[in-house]
């Protein structure tokens, strides 16, 4: 009976979803306050509908109820209980209906912090994110019911797939959600000013809050899954341009353009309708990857089963919001008159070619991931797009980004003398060269052209966002907390970069086979393999290597790489043992018995490995930073005095 | 320098930034392009001569070994049709195995055997890489 | 002001292509197999090695083949129905036990009851692959003279009997 009742409060969710999409939206255009005044209580009363249907699903699994299909097809009795919560986003059903919770989550925290917006401003960034929730629980409801009931309820159910038993894994879905369903918000503020069929700055500055928020939690979902690929999927490897991990990175870039762009919107009148289209575009590329994932179209390692119908469903649901909104575009943005020029040297330049980098790096991407579709639908054949055109194609814009990065964080708005701006990152760069040169010589001995203009790019990243901060330590004034994020955000960019440089540059892979008794040499590390044992897991059971990691004969530590076999699914599954440092990760991961005891091992010696994810860390803790500004935190609040607008002007 | 002549020499550096990232991104591409191809093209000689392909099929029954000790190992990829033989040094993913559907990339060799660089097998054993099903399919309405 | 058109036009495109690439999901097209003769099979039973069933056994009558196995949950779910349907119909029905083990099989028919005529068991998915099986269960409607009439994906429920089931046997009865 009680799944019943989580079909129940989707159906009633559905329902306010449409009241809450309609009547403000509705009572906007007409003004009438009556059904303006709807959208708060509607967005109330559909988040408490979801969370109630995700309460009872989590209830499902918790309490081993196989008669409902979803619970038996991916929970088991031996689950650990942590997995059985992780179990209710682990396949298609459930992580649609979480990701309507995030959604619904989000467009609650709205109605609260647009309290202080126009009333009927706020209705239309309501309404509009009421008929997001209501075609995504649509879908749900209509193809993917997580709740469809077994009419004979096996005893045991099928088990979570052994992939996704990781603690990582648990938690990277809903950040990933939490960051790219965010970006719905910028969305609707975007929709709702084409509507109003006008913007000002005052709309940047409500919209930026809220995109920083959801780009933080991305930025962290991203990193959480590659960090998950490198240890439990990926053999070592950190990112794999897979189609599903493209989906995930797109709106992050996009929305990092968008960022950058909203900066110059608010503070000069600057870019507007460019500004709209990437809160339009960003948003759709989050809808685009869910099509991507959901309807199979695309192959990839970690796909989820397709399924036409609901292919159908989602790209009708793609097309019907992001048409919307570009027809509304076209009809709209003409209007949205830019409050003045610029000049050659200056911050807005400065973000206008981010933003130009930022989209042709999106471009290329989305190139790549969609052009092998695309042949297959012309039917010329099937191919596919390996690492390499992504990385070079990733690169060729990314360079030039970081370098001007250095130069347009101190940059000024309006205009700058161009002599000013380079004796002010005249040091920086000076450190970023020698450290950048000199570093890796020492410790690597040797330096190719492309490692050495990686490594000095992230140096020079790095140290010029530590200018200000040092500059202004010295003279004791103090920096608004919006700034600290930027500086925060892009020192956390520059130490990703030099994490990738080095992993990649001087990373050592090596497969051998290996008996007991012998040791096998990486770098400047010995591994002795000591031998086997079986160990036995809740719900599986392992083949366990002992691996003594040495350096210079003294013991580092003893890694145990397991090949597991889950007790239902058994399927085998690598389990990688790494010793990690800051400096560097020794990975170890047993292959196949080669018979006669020797064992087919994977050894990596990979340097600075954790920047890549530390440094991602850090820009998300940036993101922390600036959306928890003061000037955030009233909506109303009388603009800045002309003293702090000039400070932050420098931010 | 006339604005009109600075803004001209702005958007030429720009048309030449763009054309030089178009040439390389083209030129990235046409090396990392993997075409698909099935046992039954390799074996009517269909298979681009320089560069690597991605060969889908199954793993034929008993055709896995391995060379003593080391990490090389043979195998045949078929199609119920044709045959070809494959051969990989490095270890394979967990759900590699005999009968199940299996994509390498890699090159053919001179001799027809195909040198392969890199074995992927679908994590869901239940399942197959749908190329590998479309192959089988046409494969099965050629015969 | 045409440059405002550009990105609805760029997206419709986009939309479009998806659409096609949707239509080639190997799933959504029909099995090539409707309407061809059943691939041929000799393949050991469940309920005794020893006999064999094949293809030929299935011609001469309107039959059932389906494809089951007892890790799936799609089977499980399905096969009350399927007993039911045996029951009252009459027809045929043909076991393909599929990449299972054979004593869970057994356990699972006595526990459960046996809807099936003979089990044929399939245990290295070869045969399924001749049949062109994606996943378990999947049910082939097989006409008298061994060809496939239809071929249902999912768990086969009274609806779908009726939906897509019933009309194409009368169809095949009033031939």
């Amino acid at each position: 009976m009680i799944p019943e009742l989580g079909q129940f409060a989707l159906v009633l969710a559905v329902g306010l979803c449409l009241i809450q999409g309609v009547l403000p939206l509705w009572g906007a255009a007409v003004r009438n306050a009556d059904w303006v005044a709807v959208a708060r209580p509607a967005a109330a009363g559909q988040f408490v509908f979801v969370a109630i249907a995700f309460a009872i699903l989590m209830q499902a699994f918790l309490s081993n109820d196989f008669s409902v299909a979803y619970v038996a097809r991916n929970s088991n009795t031996a689950l650990p209980t942590m997995y059985k919560v992780a179990a209710v986003w682990g396949a298609h059903e459930g992580s649609l209906l979480l990701w309507s919770l995030v959604l619904a989550g989000w467009t609650v925290a709205v109605a609260v912090g647009s309290r202080g917006l126009p009333e009927i401003f706020a209705a239309r960034v309501l309404g509009v994110l009421g008929l997001i929730s209501a075609g995504i629980l649509l879908f749900t409801v209509a193809t993917s019911n997580p709740f469809e009931r077994l009419p004979v309820p096996p005893l045991d159910g099928n088990d979570l797939n052994p992939l996704l038993q990781d603690p990582a894994l648990a938690i990277h879905p809903p950040m990933l959600y939490i960051g790219y369903v965010g970006f719905a918000v910028a969305f609707a503020f975007a929709v709702a000013a084409l509507l109003a069929g006008r913007l000002d700055r005052e709309w940047a500055r409500w919209t930026r809050p809220w995109t920083t928020w959801a780009w933080m939690f991305l930025t962290m979902g991203i990193a959480l899954g590659s960090w998950w690929a490198y240890y439990e999927l990926g053999w070592g490897g950190w990112w794999f341009w897979d189609p599903v991990e493209n989906a995930s990175f797109m709106p992050w870039l996009l929305g990092t353009a968008l960022i950058h762009s909203l900066a110059v919107t608010e503070k000069r009148g600057l870019f507007k309708s460019w500004t709209l289209l990437l809160a339009i575009g960003t948003f759709s590329l989050s809808l685009l990857g869910t099509f991507l994932v959901r309807s199979g179209v695309l192959v990839s390692v970690h796909a989820f089963a397709a399924d036409p119908a609901r292919g159908v469903f989602i790209l009708m649901l793609l097309g019907s919001i992001t048409g919307t909104a570009l027809v509304l575009y076209a009809v709209r943005a003409r209007n949205m008159v830019a409050e003045g020029g610029f000049h050659a040297v200056s911050r807005e330049v400065a973000l206008l070619l981010n933003n130009v980098f930022l989209v042709g790096a999106t471009a290329a991407v989305l190139f790549g991931t969609l052009y092998p579709l695309f042949l297959d639908a012309l039917g010329a054949g099937k191919i596919s797009v390996g690492p390499p055109f992504f990385e070079i194609v990733f690169l060729i814009p990314m360079l030039p980004l970081l370098f001007l990065l250095g130069l347009g964080m101190h940059t000024a708005w309006r205009t700058m003398q161009a002599t000013t701006l380079l004796r002010m990152v005249r040091i920086p760069a000076l450190v970023a060269v020698l450290v950048g040169l000199i570093v890796p010589w020492l410790w690597f001995d040797r330096l190719s052209v492309l490692s050495a203009v990686g490594i000095v790019s992230g140096c020079w990243v790095v140290a010029a966002s530590l200018r200000d901060p040092i500059a202004l330590w010295r003279s004791q004034r103090r920096l608004p907390r919006g700034q600290w994020g930027m500086i925060v955000a892009h020192c956390g960019l520059g130490l990703f970069v030099l994490g990738v440089t080095v992993t990649s540059a001087y990373n050592i892979e090596i497969d051998e086979s290996i008996r007991p008794g012998e040791s096998l040499e990486i770098g400047s590390y010995e591994l002795g393999f000591r031998g086997l044992r079986n160990v036995e897991g809740p719900n599986y059971r392992a083949v366990e290597g002992e691996f003594e990691l040495r350096r210079d004969g003294t013991l580092v530590t003893v890694l145990a790489p397991q090949k597991r076999v889950y007790n239902v699914q058994t399927s085998p599954m690598t389990e990688a043992s790494i010793d990690s440092a800051w400096s560097r990760d020794v990975f170890v991961a047993l292959g196949d018995s080669l018979g006669d005891g020797a064992w087919s091992v994977r050894l990596q010696y990979k340097p600075m490995i954790r920047f890549i994810w530390f440094g991602a860390l850090v820009m998300a803790l940036g993101g922390l930073l600036a959306t928890t500004d003061r000037r955030y935190r009233n909506a109303t609040a009388p603009k800045p005095s002309p003293a702090t607008d000039t400070l932050e002007d420098a931010a | 320098m006339t604005p009109r002549r600075q803004r001209m020499i702005v958007i030429g550096l720009v048309l030449a930034g763009v054309a030089v990232a178009v040439l390389l991104a083209s030129a990235a591409f046409q090396e990392s392009v993997n075409y698909f191809r099935t046992p039954t093209q390799v074996a009517s000689g269909d298979v681009p001569a320089t560069r690597s392909i991605r060969l889908g099929g199954m793993v034929a029954d008993d055709s896995v070994a391995r060379d003593p000790g080391s990490l090389t190992v043979r195998f045949t990829v078929t199609d119920y049709a044709n045959n070809v033989d494959v051969v990989y040094t490095g270890v394979l993913p967990d759900l590699f195995r005999e009968g199940q559907g299996v994509v390498t990339r890699g090159r053919l060799g001179a001799d027809g055997v195909f040198e392969a660089e890199e074995v992927l097998a679908k994590h869901d054993e239940n399942y197959m890489p749908p190329e590998v099903k479309e192959a089988l399919a046409n494969a099965k309405k050629a015969q | 002001m045409w440059r405002y058109l550009i990105p609805v036009l760029l997206f419709a495109g986009l939309v479009a292509f998806f659409a096609r690439g949707l239509q080639l999901d190997p799933s959504y097209v029909p099995s090539p197999l409707i309407g061809k003769p059943i691939p041929e099979f000799t393949l050991p039973t469940l309920a005794d090695p020893n006999v064999s069933l094949s293809d030929r056994d299935l011609r001469g009558e309107l039959s059932l083949l389906n494809v089951w196995a007892t890790w799936c949950v799609g089977c499980r779910q399905e096969h009350g129905y399927l007993v039911e349907l045996a029951a009252q119909s009459g027809l045929p029905i043909y076991g393909l036990n599929w990449k299972d083990d054979t004593d869970a099989a057994r356990r699972w028919l006595q526990q459960l009851g046996d809807p099936y005529r003979v089990t044929a068991v399939d245990a290295d998915g070869r045969i399924a692959i001749d049949f062109g099986v994606y996943g378990a269960p999947e049910t082939f409607l097989v006409d008298a003279d061994g060809t496939i009439l239809f071929k249902h994906l999912s768990p086969l429920t009274a609806e779908v009997w009726q939906r897509e089931f019933l009309p194409r046997i009368a169809q095949a009865a009033g031939q």
